[in-house]
């Protein structure tokens, strides 16, 4: 009975070991401390930069570049992935052009869109949803053709034309490979968005933040902006889990 | 086809003319596959009002049959009528082995039950009222504000085939419509489809992997053969309704049971 009463906190284990080691780690100086700041200078420090400070700005700034990203590759990819995996033939004609970019590193296309869009925030967003979007399409277009054949084929004895078939059924199937896809689209959109506001002339944003941070030996202030980073993407994948399961209520089931 | 397991037991002269009159037609029926002839010239009469199980050994196409008739497996070559009139004319119910993947797990039951309906394109309150009528007809006890999975195997077969009867189908076909279920439940299965049929009289034609099964159920027991399927047997099982327990160890059904026993161990030992 007692094991029952500690499982909800058993994540917090590995939370508190992690900061053990850290501590012991700065206490016995194993690594030089000018490289490793002690956990409560680098929890101070991001306090203070998300309340009110530069950091919580620049997780906005990422946050922003980040969704407008997702939005848009959700827009293009989305009929798109029905439209090709509604029909099998179509989607195998096209499906070694998807895999090539999508196996094609985001950012090995950075200067193609420099050359496209210039240095802006339109070349940051529109790479990272480029790469988000193929991620979505993939899934999308996968979740439509491997839809249950036995409840197609229910639609059409039913009298189901192929377009009932395909909005009251395919589309259906297809969410919960949908929000997979989605999921995965949003941490890529997430990487891209933060190398490219390291590297492409950016003043804001969290890449440019760690970048910044350890240019100029405040590493306080970069290992903040790595937690910060990393809770925004953590917080992004929750967030879309729970709209999954408000969604898709019978994923899994 | 005169075989001692129905002589003397259909009676003479009552509604003969009706017993007789065949609601479904096949008439040379071919169906090839890649690797095999599965049905060739094949004919068959589905009598009007009865219950008709179709057994056979495995792969000898069952289920194909009732594909076909249906519409879900397109035929080579052949007619198939139901009151001389093709498939796209009648309304029909078709029932899937498999429960689980027929229904639609994002609607909840009842949605479910009266998604036919909805492409019929009837109005909302008449998809209730229907709806309503058929489940107290039936006298069904399940919760159907549920979703699909929120159901029991059992539970989720029944609003199945409550689907597949909302539209008031003139004939219903089921699939191997028990084999996913525990013996507990297809016992109970089976005598709720026989208080369906008792109860709305629909032409019924049912897959059966269970011989038991398809002759407790049926008024007619349908034996295939091996590839290419032929009729090996046409039997009569002529019991009243309903059938209970006792009417497993009565002599007529344990007669036509080891009949069709015999012709189902005769075909296989074909192969």
């Amino acid at each position: 009975m007692k094991a029952i009463r500690f499982d909800p906190f058993l994540p917090i284990i590995g939370v508190v070991g992690l900061i053990v080691i850290w501590y012991l780690a700065v206490w016995y100086q194993v690594v030089d401390p000018v490289l490793l700041p002690s956990p409560v200078d680098t929890f101070r420090a991001l306090w203070n930069g998300m309340a009110g400070g530069r950091l919580g700005f620049d997780f906005m700034r990422t946050l922003e570049r980040t969704i407008l990203a997702i939005l848009i590759a959700a827009a293009i990819a989305i009929p798109l992935g029905i439209a090709l995996g509604a029909s099998e033939r179509i989607y195998r004609s096209v499906e070694f052009v998807v895999d090539f970019f999508r196996s094609t590193p985001a950012s090995a296309m950075f200067p193609l869109f420099l050359v496209l869009f210039g240095v802006g925030d339109t070349t940051k967003i529109s790479v990272a949803a480029f790469g988000a979007a193929l991620v979505i399409l993939f899934n999308v277009a996968y979740g439509v053709m491997n839809a249950r054949k036995t409840r197609l084929l229910a639609a059409k004895v039913m009298g189901a034309s192929r377009l009932r078939v395909l909005t009251d059924v395919m589309l259906l199937e297809s969410l919960p490979q949908t929000f997979v896809g989605l999921r995965n689209g949003v941490s890529l959109a997430l990487v891209i968005v933060v190398v490219a506001e390291m590297f492409i002339g950016s003043t804001d944003g969290l890449g440019q933040r760690v970048f910044e941070a350890q240019q100029l030996f405040a590493m306080p202030d970069m290992y903040a902006a790595i937690f910060a980073a990393g809770g925004l993407g953590y917080g992004l994948n929750l967030l879309f889990l729970l709209v999954e399961r408000q969604f898709v209520h019978w994923s899994g089931k | 086809m005169s075989l001692p397991a129905h002589q003397g037991r259909v009676p003479a002269g009552e509604n003969g003319a009706a017993a007789t009159s065949a609601h479904v037609t096949v008439r040379g029926l071919t169906k090839h596959f890649p690797d095999a002839v599965v049905y060739d010239r094949f004919d068959l009469d589905i009598p009007r009002g009865k219950l008709v199980s179709i057994f056979g050994p495995n792969g000898c196409g069952k289920s194909t049959l009732i594909n076909m008739i249906t519409g879900l497996i397109p035929i080579d070559a052949g007619e198939i009528l139901f009151d001389g009139k093709p498939l796209r004319d009648i309304k029909f119910g078709y029932v899937f082995q498999n429960y689980r993947e027929a229904l639609f797990p994002w609607l909840r039951a009842i949605d479910n039950i009266q998604y036919p309906l909805k492409l019929m394109k009837l109005p909302k309150a008449e998809r209730r009222r229907r709806t309503e009528r058929m489940v107290a007809n039936l006298g069904v006890k399940v919760d159907l504000n549920r979703y699909p999975y929120e159901l029991s195997g059992g539970q989720q077969q029944l609003v199945s085939i409550m689907r597949a009867l909302v539209v008031e189908p003139q004939i219903l076909f089921l699939d191997e419509p028990f084999s996913a279920l525990d013996y507990e439940m297809t016992l109970f299965m089976r005598d709720q489809l026989q208080r369906i049929f008792v109860e709305t009289g629909t032409t019924t034609v049912l897959v059966s992997h269970d011989l038991e099964e398809a002759v407790y159920l049926a008024d007619r027991i349908l034996l295939l053969s091996r590839r290419p399927a032929a009729i090996a047997d046409y039997v009569h099982y002529d019991a009243a309704r309903p059938r209970t327990d006792a009417t497993l160890s009565q002599h007529e059904f344990v007669q036509v049971k080891a009949h069709c026993l015999e012709v189902f161990q005769r075909e296989v030992r074909k192969g």
